[in-house]
């Protein structure tokens, strides 16, 4: 039961890591970026390359990651997105599907489509046993890694210049405009960030979420029940939204194996239903 | 003259045949004696296009953005399917009708879960419940198959007398008789006030309604009927291949469907169709040299037409424009009163 508990909160942390950038993305340009997934899958490819064929230890290749994903983000961000964000909400949508449909197929074509596994380190299998309550050590990382990464944006959001920048900017873009604010350059680092988080996300993620060229697509729809579910004003709604949904899904995977996949789409869309703006959202008068 | 009548001879004008659309028709008539040995892939056109057409219905006359349009498609296949493997209905138009209604039902359902919230929530929904049915239909596999898909359907000769060659001649005019009279309805319906009134709903639904129409109502009734329409290329689909999969309710075939919609134009009912007859074609050319990573060209197309699409959408004006002169020019509705 504890188990589970802990289970679900590792898998929650890391949806939180893989989808906080989309939602920022979401809430400060209103930009519907269906292919976020497929920054985290080159998190997780380069993490798979750099330790299984460059022998790159697995704790020193999570900040390549990171930075892999972040130079990606930040390149396409420059040359392409910034040309769609003005576009209506369809044409954002055929252009990311687009983007998802050329990166599944371009990883398909380099690495294969058979699923990918990360050589983990010895020292990360393995469970502690602590009151009868089985502890995963590699799921034990993810929660310290995940949870200092939340608490760091945090405290970047609330305490730091850019932090308010990009509370303002989210809030209101054109005042935020109007008081001198880059918002476009808020936005590039936000973004490049956010993609980078994502890869970070889908290196730590490869062995539990699997990782095979298909990522981006079958994980879209987890991503987007966060930040619909959460809402796309604060980082805490995400967050809460990530660690409900994480531990729903492997509580429901575990009591009703029957029913699968089944209960949190039902649960996206009764709370869709219920409260449009996502359950921690604001309702704003835009 | 009073204005009721100079509206009523505006909507007869806007529902005229042109001559393009008569040639387009021929043209698909003739297809059916000149290219005999394409009746397979032609098929496969038709029910794209019908499918096309009814995600035309709601995204280009009603503006509502829809990532699960593959759900209504999927259920109708799937209907078929079971009806005719149980024997239920024997024979392919009775049973196309009743997967036709079973979509349209779920539709009606489902549409007032799009009454509200923003472009990002309909996405969210329509796209969960195309998950949800594939989930269902992957459950209950004792009923259809789960991941094996739905065998063992056989279909009966059409209206009791023309059985279903191997060649595919028959499901060829079949699916193309279908999708014509779908296309009269369709266009009758979209030249009635009601289809205007879905374009000014798209146009400023708080202006719609400021003015009297009942843009709830509408938006159900227009889903409804593009989930039946869905439903019917669906069951085409099943009836044509005798197979039903899984593969019908994914989120590719949502995707891809719009791009065929994209392709070939929104809000004037035939951009389904051109762009049906585009996409397979490119599709099938790019099979034959990457079987595999054709998606990669897609995506590529996708991004392209994003990209560029003001400088294409402006040369196509152009084009349109000179096209428009040379075969009689299409009534505007701003035409001066007399």
């Amino acid at each position: 039961m504890l188990t589970i508990l802990f289970d679900g909160i590792a898998y929650g942390m890391l949806l939180f890591v893989l989808a906080c950038g989309l939602a920022v993305t979401l809430g400060l340009m209103n930009f519907v970026n269906l292919a976020h997934g497929a920054f985290a899958m080159a998190g997780g490819y380069v993490t798979v390359v750099l330790v299984n064929r460059l022998g790159v230890p697995f704790l020193a290749a999570l900040p390549l990651a990171f930075l892999a994903s972040f130079v990606l983000g930040a390149l396409m961000e420059r040359t392409l997105y910034v040309h769609v964000y003005a576009k209506s909400h369809l044409e954002q949508v055929l252009f990311t599907i687009g983007l998802v449909f050329m990166s599944v197929a371009a990883v398909d074509y380099v690495m294969g489509s058979q699923q990918q596994f990360v050589g983990l380190p010895a020292a990360l299998q393995g469970r502690y046993d602590v009151l009868g309550v089985g502890i995963g050590k590699y799921r034990l990382l993810i929660i310290v890694i995940c949870g200092a990464l939340t608490a760091a944006l945090q405290l970047i959001l609330v305490g730091t210049r850019f932090g308010t920048r990009l509370r303002a900017a989210v809030d209101d873009r054109r005042v935020a405009r109007g008081l001198g604010i880059n918002v476009d350059a808020v936005f590039a680092v936000t973004f490049a960030v956010g993609s980078g988080l994502a890869g970070l996300g889908g290196a730590l993620g490869a062995e539990i979420l699997g990782l095979d060229p298909i990522f981006p697509l079958k994980f879209l729809i987890y991503f987007l029940i966060v930040v619909t579910v959460g809402g796309t004003s604060s980082i805490t709604g995400p967050f809460l939204a990530s660690l409900l949904l994480g531990i729903a899904d492997v509580a429901g995977k575990y009591y009703v194996p029957k029913l699968g996949a089944f209960v949190i789409y039902t649960i996206m869309i009764a709370v869709l239903i219920w409260r449009p703006q996502g359950l921690f959202g604001r309702v704003t008068a835009r | 003259m009073t204005l009721a009548a100079q509206v009523a001879r505006q909507l007869a004008a806007r529902a005229r045949w042109r001559p393009l659309e008569i040639v387009f028709w021929l043209a698909a008539l003739a297809s059916i004696f000149l290219l005999p040995s394409r009746h397979l892939i032609l098929t496969e056109i038709a029910i794209l296009g019908l499918f096309a057409l009814s995600l035309d219905l709601i995204l280009g006359y009603a503006g509502i953005l829809s990532l699960g349009h593959a759900a209504f498609f999927g259920l109708g296949a799937y209907a078929a399917g079971l009806l005719a493997k149980y024997g239920l209905v024997g024979e392919p138009v009775l049973a196309l009708f009743a997967a036709g209604l079973g979509a349209a039902a779920l539709g009606f359902v489902t549409s007032f879960l799009l009454l509200r919230g923003s472009d990002l929530t309909r996405l969210m929904v329509t796209l969960g419940i195309a998950l949800i049915l594939r989930e269902i239909a992957n459950r209950y596999d004792w009923l259809t198959g789960g991941a094996d898909g739905l065998q063992g359907i056989v279909i009966g000769p059409v209206l009791g007398a023309f059985a279903f060659d191997i060649a595919g001649h028959v499901a060829y005019v079949y699916s193309l008789s279908v999708l014509f009279l779908a296309f009269l309805a369709a266009r009758r319906l979209m030249n009635s006030p009601f289809g205007l009134s879905l374009r000014a709903i798209k146009g400023n639904s708080l202006r719609a309604s400021a003015i009297g129409i009942g843009v709830d109502a509408r938006l159900v009734a227009i889903y409804t009927i593009a989930a039946g329409y869905a439903g019917i290329a669906g069951a085409l689909l099943t009836q044509t291949t005798q197979f039903a999969s899984l593969d019908v309710f994914s989120f590719e075939r949502s995707a891809d469907v719009l791009l065929v919609l994209i392709l070939g134009g929104t809000g004037y009912l035939y951009g389904g169709l051109i762009g049906a007859v585009v996409f397979k074609l490119v599709q099938d050319a790019l099979i034959d040299v990457t079987a595999q990573y054709w998606q990669f060209w897609i995506g590529l197309v996708l991004v392209l037409i994003v990209l560029g699409g003001e400088r294409v959408k402006r040369l196509a004006a152009a084009a349109g424009g000179r096209i428009a002169r040379l075969v009689g020019r299409r009534p505007k509705l701003d035409a001066k009163a007399p």
